[in-house]
């Protein structure tokens, strides 16, 4: 068993349609912890040694968030900033996160199709991604296969729903593969 | 002119109207405004009311409703704690007085009794006109204010016993005439003493018991039926009923209701009952201010203009004295005592009852009763007046030089920053300030804050921040910021031209209190100014904000950008503020619209609709 940590950030859940429900979804999964990074730190103010002790406490980590300007809102930005020190995520000592897994949770506005050389974003979703690859694997992490929900203002309901579920089953598979790190003696 | 009650009510009512904004304007207070009134229409100049007695001992029922009034202000627990200065202060100002004025009447020649009765009898103040002068201007609640106010008190209740003397006094002068004093007429009388002082005691029992476990029930009642005018009317027939009850078991009505009122002081309805209370209270008491005015006999000032100014320069000189060395003697501070002494150095209404009474029991001669009277009435009609010399004169040589402490020698250390004010909204920034290791040279002028701080570890210094000289002695020359968080307003100006003249290095940040003072601020181009109930207004909007289900984020945003906008239209409505009214007021309204329009369409990426997306156009 494996605990997955949901570091979700939506500047205005009061508006969300997609990722508001997949919130509910992934509050519901057994064995991740749902930390709304908007709701516990509205002013920024992040309590860097509180984020440190629930990385430590759990084994994937998972970024959860509406694609804004191919990328994240500004506070898991700034959450990267000042969590992921050096000394304690990455540099000589910085080991507290090897062996861990990452992943990236994400609703966009455009349509699969957008992302590719050929579409209106002319990059595809890992290429827009690289920076949180990277940062992964500076940290010793394993960037696992991005979750996405493509075309949000057109979908239905019940197609809502049907992401709602998908995203809660690869929760609970994240739960249920055991990291590296577990494996070792 | 007598044109009837009605002609009668518009003439007081005209002449109040007329007087009083007028008196106001001038900064005299609305006490000289009523009293010039009563002046003008009374018999001594236009001669326009007559029987202004009538209207005298009508209007004496305002100061019942005063007490009572006062006394819904004064919690029990309050009272119990001024029981020291009631006692100490009130006996002292009453027998000090009392037998001062004995003595001097002996020297005049008077007998001991008729002495005795005047000294008594001018030891009383004025209770109406010292307490709504001193509420007028908020100092009812200052040190020196409170002891007037105690002292008032107490000469209430001496009031009666004085009374019950006045017969015993007139037996021993001459043959016992067994006169009904008008005042004091207590049904008791035929009552052996024993059992009147348990009637007495019952009654006053009886008020506070009713007040406690009848009324409230009664208000609730009378409040659940919705019928507004109704809780007037059982506010007015409480005060009439105590008072009625009160003046048969032979107590005065004042006393009466203001225990009613103490009483009352813990009850929900308090605010209620003062807000109907009030406008009566207001009229009658002008209605009595206008009548003392009226009852004001110039024409025996002109015929003994030596003799009257006389006594009331006498009568002021030694009640003023008297309460000086009280105040003093009481450890006020030359501040307090002027203001206690300035406050209480006239006779009062009682007086006119008294002096009536001895009148009926033939202790006073008319020849010395008259001019008496006409005295004690222009002491009271003075009084405002003294009040005003006090505040304008006397009190700001202690405001600036308080001789009870010097102000604390400064060390010559280098500060970066000079704070004015360590109350509860400087000590903050003070101490955050420091916790950032600057050097922070703090002034207060208020010596026991600096004291309770101090014990704190928290280091201020004593001194006034509107003199140059300790400016100069806190560094300000070298500093580099000026912070005001002085909480009068006027103070706050005075002291930033100061600094803005001398120190003109000097970035200035400044506490604003109202809205009127941020524009003040701006006006004089400070522009670092933080309104001080802002922030926490908002911090609290925020919670509620939460609490109605709101995200933290979208809440502390909400409050970002009300306070962005609200402070854009202070800047904005500055230039209206110095114009009409009327203008300012539609300019202000029009700002409100505005921010309550921007608040509703807060421009975040959320809130867009899917129409105008590029991301939308995108997926097409």
């Amino acid at each position: 068993m494996a605990r997955v940590l949901v570091l979700f950030a939506h500047p205005a859940l009061h508006r969300s349609r997609v990722n508001s429900r997949l919130l509910d979804a992934a509050r519901k999964v057994e064995g991740a912890t749902v930390h709304d990074l908007y709701e516990a730190y509205p002013d920024f103010f992040i309590d860097v040694p509180r984020e440190k002790q629930l990385l430590l406490d759990h084994d994937v980590i998972v970024w959860q968030h509406p694609f804004f300007w191919y990328s994240c809102p500004a506070l898991i930005k700034e959450w990267l900033d000042v969590v992921l020190e050096y000394g304690f995520a990455y540099g000589d000592d910085g080991t507290a996160l090897v062996g861990k897994r990452a992943m990236t949770a994400i609703t966009t506005g455009g349509g699969a199709e957008a992302y590719s050389p050929e579409g209106f974003n002319h990059f595809t979703i890992r290429q827009f991604l690289t920076p949180f690859e990277q940062t992964a694997r500076l940290c010793g992490m394993t960037y696992e296969e991005p979750f996405i929900v493509h075309s949000t203002h057109h979908l239905t309901e019940d197609e809502i729903s049907a992401h709602a579920e998908r995203y809660a089953a690869r929760l609970d598979q994240l739960v249920a593969e055991s990291s590296t790190r577990e494996e070792q003696p | 002119m007598n044109g009837g009650f009605l002609g009668q009510a518009l003439i007081y009512l005209l002449a109040a109207v007329v007087a009083v904004p007028i008196a106001k304007r001038f900064g005299l207070g609305s006490v000289l405004g009523y009293l010039f009134a009563g002046v003008l229409i009374g018999p001594s100049a236009l001669g326009w009311i007559a029987e202004f007695e009538d209207a005298q001992h009508f209007g004496e029922f305002g100061v019942v409703m005063m007490l009572f009034v006062v006394g819904l202000e004064l919690r029990p627990a309050l009272l119990w704690r001024l029981r020291g200065p009631i006692l100490g202060t009130g006996s002292g100002q009453v027998f000090g007085t009392a037998a001062l004025v004995t003595a001097i009447g002996l020297a005049f020649g008077l007998t001991w009794q008729e002495a005795v009765t005047i000294g008594l009898t001018l030891a009383l103040s004025s209770t109406a006109i010292v307490i709504q002068s001193l509420a007028e201007k908020g100092q009812l609640h200052t040190r020196g204010g409170q002891a007037a106010f105690s002292v008032l008190l107490f000469q209430d209740i001496a009031v009666i016993p004085i009374l019950a003397l006045l017969p015993w006094l007139a037996s021993g002068k001459s043959a016992s005439h067994g006169v009904d004093t008008g005042h004091g007429g207590s049904a008791l009388t035929h009552l052996p003493p024993w059992l009147q002082m348990i009637v007495t005691l019952a009654a006053v029992v009886s008020v506070v018991v009713a007040g406690r476990f009848l009324l409230r029930p009664l208000f609730r009642y009378i409040a659940s039926s919705k019928l507004r005018e109704m809780f007037t009317a059982v506010a007015l027939l409480v005060v009439v009923a105590t008072a009625l009850l009160m003046e048969l078991v032979g107590l005065s009505a004042a006393l009466g209701t203001f225990i009613a009122g103490v009483v009352l002081a813990d009850s929900e309805y308090r605010h209620e009952l003062e807000a109907d209370i009030e406008p009566f209270k207001g009229l009658l008491l002008g209605l009595f201010f206008i009548a003392v005015g009226a009852g004001l006999d110039l024409g025996l000032v002109a015929d003994q203009p030596f003799v009257i100014s006389g006594l009331v320069g006498g009568l002021i000189a030694v009640k003023f004295i008297v309460l000086l060395a009280l105040g003093l003697g009481f450890r006020m501070g030359w501040g307090s005592a002027f203001l206690f002494a300035f406050a209480l150095p006239q006779a009062g209404e009682f007086c006119f009852v008294l002096l009536s009474a001895a009148d009926g029991l033939h202790l006073l001669d008319v020849a010395i009763s008259a001019p008496l009277k006409t005295a004690v009435a222009l002491s009271m009609a003075i009084t405002p007046l003294l009040m005003l010399i006090n505040e304008r004169l006397v009190q700001p040589r202690f405001a600036n030089l308080n001789p009870k402490r010097e102000h604390d020698e400064m060390p010559s250390e280098e500060a970066d920053v000079i704070l004015a004010g360590f109350g509860r909204f400087g000590h903050i920034i003070g101490r955050l300030l420091r916790a950032q290791k600057f050097q922070v040279t703090v002034l207060d002028n208020d010596p026991d804050q600096v004291d309770l701080l101090a014990r704190f570890g928290l280091k201020a210094f004593y001194g006034d921040a509107s003199r140059l000289d300790l400016l100069t002695a806190a560094g300000a020359a070298h500093a580099k910021i000026f912070i005001c968080a002085i909480d009068s307003e006027e103070k706050s100006i005075e002291v930033i031209e100061l600094v803005q003249k001398h120190f003109p290095h000097l970035k200035i940040l400044a506490r604003a209190g109202s809205r009127q003072h941020a524009y003040e601020l701006l006006k004089r181009d400070v522009t670092q100014i933080q309104r001080e109930t802002l922030g926490s207004a908002l911090d609290l909007s925020v919670d509620a904000l939460r609490t109605l289900g709101f995200g933290a984020h979208r809440a502390l945003r909400a409050a970002r950008l009300f306070r962005k906008y609200d402070e854009i239209s202070v800047k904005e409505l500055l230039l209206h503020y110095e114009g009409d009214q009327g203008a300012y007021a539609s300019e202000a309204r029009k700002h409100i619209a505005n921010l309550e329009r921007v608040l509703q369409e807060d421009h975040h990426p959320e809130s867009r609709s899917p129409e105008d997306s590029w991301n939308s156009a995108g997926s097409r």
